[in-house]
């Protein structure tokens, strides 16, 4: 698994004891360890395959750490991290992996049940389940502790209606373009995550179209061996230098292969990020949405109590299909205009309970939802300069085999 | 006898010529190392007195010193310019030639050539010397690709190439002393123009060339096995080198491709940084690893594109220099073959008279003549033409031995001048592939250590952990 992400997962647990209660990874060890190959009929009862993944966990409370493992597909973390979405709104949920390959190099496969998709899957999901775990709120989720130890967890899920409580989407975008005042910080991050996203998909294309150059590059030298091998053949003096040279033709080209395995782990690091990205946005839209439902109530509670100064003073300024009827079919009795006054009364009173009610809604999760940032950015920066710094290592790696090579190669053409 | 064996490739024993001693009198360098590791012209044998004196094969007999101690004439081509006139524009080079040499009035000149002249150059040397190996002239055409004659990088390559061919020239021994070759780096323009026209006549070319194709029609019978070997090996060379020319071609060119999506790979990071802000360092910093490893990158194109690349191509040229020179050896070959057969053939004639089954007696009975004035007549002239014949052959055969010992000792410098060039141009390469490794390595390795402090000093500032 990614050194790193432990590294981080350290880190993380030292500041879990800061936080709210202490986190469940510091009870508990947890590993996706495996990956299987399944078959079954799916829901339309058709054959289907499918991976399954291992998670092992040890409680290491106590003196006996008691291990247990379970097995799950993708489908069922994408159902938990749904779940965790909609509990926390006001956190910003760890994306999981990539569902299909993307941001491949020709020489990847984009096929989902390559070995090498599988396994970086894996620690994927691995890594998924260490941030939940190590995260001050989300680890003491009772729902994310049955996924890891309870095979019918899907019972307790749903169990809990999160299904129904989710936002519809058309209600979020409704938001986005009718929130009037915004908390700016908000939608400063919003931006950022928009720029995020944008400069995290387009360095993994241009880091892929690189990857694949550098594999043409390498692979070609491999003809030198070829060639080399077959030219020692014809050559007395020139034969011993020419053969072991196109040896290290032939290892030169085929490092290319490691050096770009490797690189696939700073690119799934990115990819986090880009998903990351997204949760971020996640939080933004709640906000959106939350102040737009405290404007929708101020306006309304405002507009109530307009009606009922008008009703009071008898002047009608606020246009209401009642006024217009009673103005043509005749005034109404003070019977009706005091049923009406008391009905407003009702919905103003209502209505003020609503905005107090949104206007906490609104502080509390920007007061969560801020503290939960913060503690993104911290982790982001530290994460992404890890993985920078990690990166410029595999860069050195690569130099370092390269000159490696051709002062091997160097030494075989001079004894030519 | 030398222990010349039919492989071309083995060394020659070293040995010491007789007349060595003579040519350390005559030359004033203290060193006496005689013994030239790349240019051995004799064959090993003993000096004999029937070997024919024909100036190519007393030069055969005098081994020269080792050229880097004896180089007494040097020789560059730069400076080209374009000349336009009214029918054709065309480039020239400059020449210059310093030399020590006595055959040479001064010891400096300059003088402009085109790459015609270079061509008139070549084709006189070959002339004289059929058998002695050329480095070979820049191609007049380039087939591939959109390359304009007068496109720079090309003027550059056939530049180098004309130069490395007048340099190899100079350095041989036998062909640097050729007449010609002296007129090309010395005569003024106009000079070079009347002498180039009193070459040899139109029709003696022509019948030189009407004999070469006669002899390579007729093929020849008896090639000695080393040879033989000697064509194989070349076959088999220049198919190697096709080869490996076209994957540095394609190396060079996916080495380009690679550098065009690095150049974009940079400024996406610096893209970055402007959005984050505990990022920014590492995010420029890594940008500009990616830039200092671009211009690295490009400097080793270019090495590639410099060195290796002509080199190759030069290489695959070469075998097909040598082949003609194995060609034009074979038709030497062929030609005293055929004297040798007609020879025979007039001798058989001869023997036949004797027995006075010529026909040829009755018909002249019938014209008046008497039989044995016409038998008698007959005799004479194939006596006489018999005599005519054996000079011949005895000519042709010293033809054929000073060709076959000029191409010997010119295969083994060849052979070492091959070694020699493909090593280095080798060495050269991974010398600059090792270098520019080196290069990334120091600024990635700058990068961390600069991040790895700046992480330690916020560590230490702040933070308590």
């Amino acid at each position: 698994s990614l050194p790193s992400v432990r590294g981080t997962h350290v880190e993380s647990l030292e500041k879990c004891d800061m936080a709210e209660g202490s986190c469940l990874l510091r009870k508990m060890e947890i590993s996706v360890a495996e990956a299987e190959k399944r078959t079954g009929k799916n829901a339309v009862n058709m054959q289907e395959t499918y991976t399954v993944y291992l998670i092992e966990t040890s409680v290491t409370e106590g003196h006996n750490p008691v291990p247990d493992s379970l097995w799950r597909r993708y489908s069922e973390f994408e159902l938990l991290r749904n779940y965790l979405l909609v509990t926390y709104p006001f956190i910003v949920i760890p994306p999981l992996p990539e569902k299909r390959a993307e941001f491949v190099w020709h020489k990847l496969s984009a096929d989902n049940m390559d070995p090498d998709f599988v396994e970086r899957r894996r620690i994927g999901l691995e890594n998924f389940l260490l941030r939940v775990a190590s995260h001050p709120v989300l680890s003491s989720d009772k729902i994310f502790f049955l996924f890891l130890t309870e095979n019918g967890w899907k019972e307790a899920v749903f169990e809990t209606g999160f299904l129904a409580k989710s936002d519809s989407r058309l209600k979020a975008l409704n938001a986005t373009f009718r929130v009037k005042n915004p908390d700016k910080r908000f939608s400063e991050l919003k931006h950022y995550s928009d720029e995020l996203q944008s400069v995290t998909s387009q360095l993994l294309r241009v880091r892929a179209r690189v990857a694949d150059r550098l594999y043409g590059v390498y692979k070609v030298h491999g003809n030198y061996g070829r060639v080399f091998s077959e030219w020692s053949a014809i050559e007395k003096e020139m034969g011993d230098g020419l053969q072991s040279a196109g040896h290290h033709m032939d290892a030169y080209a085929a490092s290319v292969d490691d050096i770009l395995e490797e690189e696939e782990h700073y690119a799934d690091q990115l990819k986090e990020y880009l998903f990351y990205a997204e949760a971020v946005k996640a939080v933004c839209r709640k906000h959106e949405l939350l102040q737009y439902e405290l404007e929708t109530a101020s306006q309304d509670l405002a507009s109530k109590k307009q009606q009922q100064e008008e009703l009071a003073a008898g002047t009608v300024r606020t246009f209401s299909f009642k006024g217009m009827t009673s103005k043509l079919f005749g005034q109404e009795t003070p019977e009706q205009r005091e049923a009406k006054l008391k009905v407003l009364e009702e919905q103003i009173k209502e209505g003020e309970v609503t905005v107090t009610e949104k206007t906490l809604e609104c502080e509390e999760f920007v007061k969560n939802a801020w503290k939960d940032i913060e503690r993104f950015k911290e982790q982001k920066d530290h994460d992404l300069r890890e993985a920078l710094m990690s990166y410029a290592v595999m860069q050195i790696s690569m130099c370092k085999k390269g000159i490696q090579v051709w002062t091997n190669a160097k030494e075989c053409f001079s004894k030519m | 006898m030398s222990g010349m064996s039919a492989d071309p490739a083995q060394a020659l024993p070293a040995v010491m010529s007789p007349l060595s001693g003579q040519m350390l009198e005559l030359d004033e360098d203290d060193d006496l190392e005689v013994f030239s590791k790349d240019m051995n012209l004799m064959d090993g044998s003993p000096m004999n007195a029937s070997m024919p004196t024909s100036p190519a094969s007393m030069i055969n007999q005098y081994k020269f010193e080792e050229e880097t101690d004896a180089k007494d004439i040097f020789v560059t081509v730069d400076n080209p310019e374009s000349h336009v006139t009214a029918l054709e524009t065309f480039i020239t080079y400059r020449v210059v030639t310093k030399t020590t040499r006595s055959e040479f009035d001064s010891c400096e000149y300059e003088v402009r050539r085109r790459y015609q002249d270079f061509l008139w150059l070549k084709e006189r040397l070959e002339e004289g010397h059929p058998t002695l190996i050329m480095h070979p002239l820049p191609e007049k055409f380039v087939m591939k690709g959109m390359v304009e004659r007068f496109n720079d990088d090309f003027i550059e390559t056939r530049q180098k190439a004309l130069h490395k061919f007048l340099n190899r020239v100079a350095d041989h021994p036998i062909l640097s002393c050729h007449e010609d070759f002296k007129i090309f780096l010395t005569a003024q323009a106009w000079e070079l123009t009347s002498h180039k026209k009193q070459g040899p006549g139109f029709l003696s070319r022509m019948g030189d060339t009407v004999r070469a194709v006669a002899a390579s029609v007729r093929g020849v019978r008896n090639r000695p096995e080393e040879f033989t070997a000697m064509l194989e090996y070349v076959d088999s060379f220049g198919q190697k080198m096709i080869s490996l020319d076209k994957v540095t071609q394609r190396i060079v060119k996916e080495q380009k491709e690679y550098l065009g999506e690095l150049k974009e790979y940079g400024p996406v990071y610096t893209l970055w940084s402007g959005s984050e802000e505990e990022l920014v360092e590492p995010l420029k910093g890594v940008a500009s690893c990616i830039d200092r490893c671009c211009k690295a990158t490009e400097e080793q194109i270019g090495h590639l594109s410099e060195n290796l690349v002509p080199l190759l191509h030069e290489y695959v040229l070469c075998t097909d220099s040598v082949k003609a020179v194995l060609r034009r050896r074979d038709n030497i070959q062929a030609e005293s073959e055929a004297k040798n057969d007609a020879l025979a053939n007039r001798k058989a004639d001869r023997e036949a008279l004797k027995d006075s089954k010529d026909l040829g007696f009755v018909l002249g009975s019938f014209l008046g003549k008497k039989p044995e004035e016409a038998k008698q007549q007959k005799e004479q002239r194939l006596d006489s033409e018999i005599n005519e014949l054996k000079e011949e052959v005895e000519r042709l055969e010293d033809k054929v031995e000073c060709a076959n010992n000029a191409l010997k000792g010119d295969w083994l410098r060849w052979q070492g001048n091959m070694r020699s060039d493909i090593k280095a141009a080798f060495v050269s390469t991974a010398e600059k592939n090792v270098d520019y490794y080196e290069k990334c390595l120091a600024v990635w390795e700058s990068f961390l250590t600069s991040q790895t402090a700046a992480h330690d000093m916020e560590s230490n500032s702040g933070h308590s952990s």
